[in-house]
């Protein structure tokens, strides 16, 4: 597709979209979002990018096979819940670590958080690798 | 820490899979994974069977909360026996995927699919909350989806496709009959339910949702009327892929409606195990009737792992401790036996390049061994006495005579013969007669040496299937006795309930 308006629009949806994915995902927790809803979003900005720049462009800015970021994200999920597990208590219990920043207040980082963000990567992955796979066939089918 | 152990075989091979996708170039070392995966969950799994065993079921309250309101994984006799056969059936699949080419089976996904639906398996097996039940099943038809499509042929899609329209109609059944309980009882926790149907009960409503979770459960475990699927779907995979399936996706749908029906609607049993032995006996006739009219080998073993499913039913509805043994050791048997069948199918279709026996012939001339250990497997499937195959039939027989169900009893023993007569046609066919006019030989050294090596390393994993057969038909005893033991604990389930629910099981009779 070959569109200024698109083009342009994309350079700046793109960072909104990814910061705002992870407000979801940051979000989440206490507030509707979470990892499935921000991982969609962070998607979003790739399919963008891949229907504003081609293909290549998107696969280029993404870096990492999206089965790769599928494997990590559920890798980081499964161990954040065998995590408890570790320290004698039953599985997917949660573990919080509360760190005093100053100025600022509790900051509060648990396994739950390193589930959701497993989550995300996990649909951040398939998102891309769906919507790649039938771009990929798309392209092919015009070329012919 | 003993504590901690039931969810390694679900978690823990899911955990495995992701890091095999990952390694999502590297062939080998997903193999490898895979292995290593497998044989730690299959060891803990011996362990729990143990522990369940000799010192009572073993619960885990996932995330530290209370019994009814948590999520609770539950290793008790039948899933601890259930998660060991479905591990062990599983090794012997990976050994066969290991050892065949290249293309045929082990693409990127192979791997990480096979483990995560291995994974979903022994969560439906352990689970002890109906909801959670139904992510299982969602988690291992995901990987089921993966396998059944990979590598992906036309015939091989639209099979793929009957298989996953079918499974999300009975994943919605499901869902409304844990609805509806959840709505009446207000809990979804197995044993909470078992104790709450028996104080309160559901008046007029429980043989509906039982209706409801037996057609769920049924389209999964291809029971009568919607077993159709089963046969359009199945034989298409490569033979690691079928025979996985074989071996583990009906009995999940088994398992599942062995527990649901001996924990939760016992009630009403009049209605819900007289429409059961119905099925199950239809069940039977149809399938070994379709084996029998089937050319092509695995086609024909996929037809009868319907009417195998069907003897399993005939052992619930009986619902007897006899029978229900008899159907446990039956699926036990049937698990390995069955999965030894599909893959000697699938080497002998490799080497004869089509699996219409029909076209097929004088395999036993070059290849003695495979054709004898087909021979073992068709007759231990047909029940011919020392194998395996009979002492689960012989009980299900007697339990079927001593509750009176005349009509049942003789489906079943008529269509034992109808089994052995489709286990001997392929034997004509493929092994014994004389090769058709114009079909190539398949003698030692008359193939390319990649075809050569890989089924001579594919015949190990059928080879360990009938040393496992035969361990089954020695220690049929012993094994008997257990299954007994198991089919007492599941009619009177007190003490699953108390290992639950901690005293307040106790309320139940």
């Amino acid at each position: 597709m070959n569109s200024v308006i698109l083009r342009t629009g994309t350079v700046y949806l793109r960072p909104l979209l990814l910061i705002f994915s992870v407000f979801l995902l940051l979000g989440g927790h206490n507030q509707p979002g979470g990892g499935f809803t921000g991982g969609l979003v962070a998607g979003l900005a790739f399919v963008l990018e891949a229907l504003a720049f081609g293909l290549d462009q998107a696969r280029r800015t993404l870096r990492v096979h999206p089965l790769t970021l599928v494997g990590c994200g559920l890798l980081l999920s499964a161990m954040s819940a065998f995590f408890s597990t570790l320290l004698g208590k039953p599985f997917m219990t949660g573990t919080w670590w509360v760190w005093h920043v100053p100025g600022w207040g509790e900051l509060a980082v648990g396994t739950p958080f390193f589930f959701d963000l497993g989550v995300y990567f996990d649909v951040l992955g398939v998102t891309c690798l769906i919507i790649f796979s039938l771009l990929n066939a798309g392209e092919a089918e015009g070329k012919t | 820490m003993m504590h901690l152990l039931p969810v390694y075989p679900v978690a823990g091979l899911i955990l495995w899979a992701a890091v095999s996708i990952t390694l999502h170039r590297y062939p080998l070392a997903q193999m490898a994974v895979t292995a290593l995966a497998l044989l730690s969950a299959w060891a803990v799994s011996l362990i729990l069977l143990y522990t369940a065993t000799f010192s009572g079921p073993i619960v885990l309250l996932v995330g530290n909360w209370p019994a009814p309101f948590g999520i609770t994984f539950v290793a008790d006799r039948l899933s601890g026996l259930m998660t060991v056969t479905a591990l062990t059936v599983s090794l012997c699949v990976w050994l066969y995927a290991a050892f065949s080419t290249a293309r045929e089976a082990t693409g990127q996904g192979f791997y990480p699919a096979m483990l995560a639906m291995i994974g979903g398996v022994c969560g439906a097996f352990l689970t002890g909350d109906l909801f959670n039940l139904y992510v299982w099943f969602e988690v291992l038809l995901m990987g089921s989806f993966v396998l059944i499509a990979l590598g992906g042929g036309r015939k091989q899609l639209e099979g793929a496709l009957k298989y996953v329209s079918v499974n999300l109609v009975s994943s919605a059944l499901f869902l409304a009959g844990a609805g509806i309980l959840y709505g009446a009882l207000g809990t979804l926790n197995m044993a909470d339910l078992a104790v709450k149907m028996h104080l309160q009960g559901m008046p007029m409503l429980s043989s509906a949702v039982a209706a409801l979770f037996l057609c769920a459960f049924g389209i999964k475990a291809a029971l009568f009327p919607f077993f159709f699927w089963l046969p359009a779907a199945y034989h298409t995979p490569p033979a690691a892929v079928n025979a996985l399936f074989g071996a583990l996706m009906t009995k999940v749908g088994v398992v599942a409606m062995i527990r649901v029906f001996t924990l939760i609607f016992n009630h009403e049993t009049e209605v819900t195990h007289t429409l059961l032995l119905i099925l199950a006996g239809v069940t039977i006739a149809v399938g070994a009737l379709g084996a029998y009219g089937q050319w092509e080998i695995r086609r024909i073993f996929s037809f009868s792992i319907i009417g195998q499913i069907g003897y399993i039913i005939m052992g619930l509805a009986l619902n007897t401790p006899l029978a229900l043994a008899g159907a446990l050791f039956f699926m036990i048997h049937n698990m390995i036996v069955k999965t030894a069948l599909l893959l000697t199918g699938g080497i002998a279709g490799k080497l004869m390049g089509t699996e219409d026996i029909r076209r097929c012939g004088g395999l036993y001339v070059g290849r003695p061994l495979l054709a004898y250990a087909y021979l073992l497997c068709a007759l231990s499937l047909a029940g011919v006495p020392p194998l395996s195959g009979f002492f689960g039939k012989l009980a299900l027989i007697r339990a079927g005579f001593d509750a009176g169900a005349w009509a049942v009893t003789a489906v079943a023993v008529a269509a034992s013969f109808l089994s052995l007569g489709y286990g001997m046609k392929v034997w004509m066919y493929a092994f014994w007669g004389p090769l058709p006019a114009g079909i190539p030989d398949t003698a030692p050294g008359m193939r390319s040496p990649s075809v050569e090596s890989s089924a001579r390393g594919m015949i190990w994993a059928v080879a360990a299937l009938i040393g496992l057969m035969l361990l089954l038909s020695v220690g049929a005893g012993p094994l008997m006795r257990f299954c007994l033991a198991t089919a007492e604990g599941l009619l009177d389930p007190r003490e699953y309930l108390q290992a639950v629910l901690g005293q307040g099981g106790g309320a139940l009779k």
